[in-house]
């Protein structure tokens, strides 16, 4: 259940820009989080309905935008997406190579908000 | 009418955590402690590999040991027992530990004379995964009556670790557990992912586990 302290750190960071742009409401948090994550939407709603109540972020409706797990071969030049729950393999599809680089996927960030 | 607007951020969640956990790694590289963050599932060993380890570094490495669980001292207890340095972090629920729960249990533990510290995080799979520790090296048990297939269920964990322990190899003969088949599929994750078989029951394997314990000890004094 690490939605409740991921959902602690959204609320700090939401009410730390809502006050440095004298927001009187939020409505709505954009977050971009990595395919590698196993964060559920629905249950990170809960927890930040709960924490919210009270603040001027209460009752904001966050929206999630899953980062695909993408990652740069070492071995040929190219990039390639992985879709780890079908395969459970990040070697390269073209080449085989097993020494490429994260390029996205572990994504934790609140990247807008719309506030009031 | 009050209008809308729309506020850039674009801040990371775990950007405190991150900022702390670079900072316990730098000042335990200063004191020449490295910090290992071992994570497993609940039941797979990680108390008992504690206590071999500390059997086999026993004279020649001063181990200290971070105990975390949600609601007990009963892994704690065993360790003190055995006269090693321990402390035991109550998470009160949490299903992982953080840098914060971390600096806390370095504060407590006498650090003077310690070459190595354990974090022995929260029997989980999935959460401790998720957040850097500070620990200069993640280890993991997977336990053979775990099954050969948990690197597709919970992948993350299988990534983030240096290192990954085969716990509880007495019970091969027993099922149905592939050791050629989780290794194929721990490496199509982690090619860089170091295994070693092992059992803390009969003490199979445990020598090589203590010789590269040494072995990066001494590599990470020397700075590297």
């Amino acid at each position: 259940m690490h939605e409740m302290a991921v959902t602690e750190s959204i609320l700090k960071i939401v009410l730390n820009h809502a006050e440095m742009n004298k927001a009187e409401k939020v409505i709505t948090i954009y977050l971009q989080i990595g395919g590698l994550s196993g964060l559920e939407g629905e249950w990170l709603q809960r927890y930040f309905d709960y924490l919210s109540k009270g603040t001027i972020a209460g009752g904001a409706k966050l929206k999630i935008e899953k980062t695909p797990l993408m990652v740069k071969c070492g071995t040929c030049p190219g990039a390639y997406e992985v879709r780890l729950e079908q395969t459970g393999n990040l070697a390269c599809p073209d080449c085989g190579g097993n020494n490429g680089t994260l390029l996205s996927g572990r994504e934790y960030t609140v990247k807008t908000m719309e506030v009031q | 009418m009050t209008a809308f607007r729309l506020i850039e951020i674009k801040e990371d969640i775990r950007a405190d955590n991150s900022r702390l956990a670079a900072a316990i790694r730098e000042q335990l590289r200063g004191k020449k402690i490295m910090l290992i963050n071992l994570m497993s599932s609940p039941g797979s060993g990680k108390t008992s590999l504690i206590m071999r380890t500390l059997e086999g570094l026993k004279g020649s490495i001063n181990l200290g040991v971070i105990e975390a669980d949600i609601d007990s001292a009963v892994d704690a207890e065993k360790i003190a027992a055995v006269g090693a340095p321990v402390v035991q972090l109550r998470t009160g629920g949490f299903c992982h530990l953080d840098a914060a729960m971390v600096n806390r249990g370095l504060d407590a533990l006498p650090e003077t004379g310690l070459d190595l510290i354990i974090i022995e995080n929260i029997g989980n799979l999935v959460c401790p995964a998720e957040f850097d520790t500070g620990a200069h090296k993640n280890a993991m048990i997977l336990s053979v009556p775990e099954g050969d297939d948990k690197p597709l269920k919970y992948p993350l964990m299988f990534t983030v670790c240096d290192l990954l322990l085969v716990n509880k190899i007495d019970y091969l003969s027993l099922g149905d557990f592939d050791m050629n088949s989780l290794r194929e599929r721990v490496l199509n994750l982690n090619p860089r992912m170091t295994i070693f078989e092992i059992s803390c029951k009969t003490g199979a394997g445990l020598e090589a586990w203590i010789n590269w314990l040494k072995k990066e000890i001494a590599a990470f004094r020397k700075g590297r």
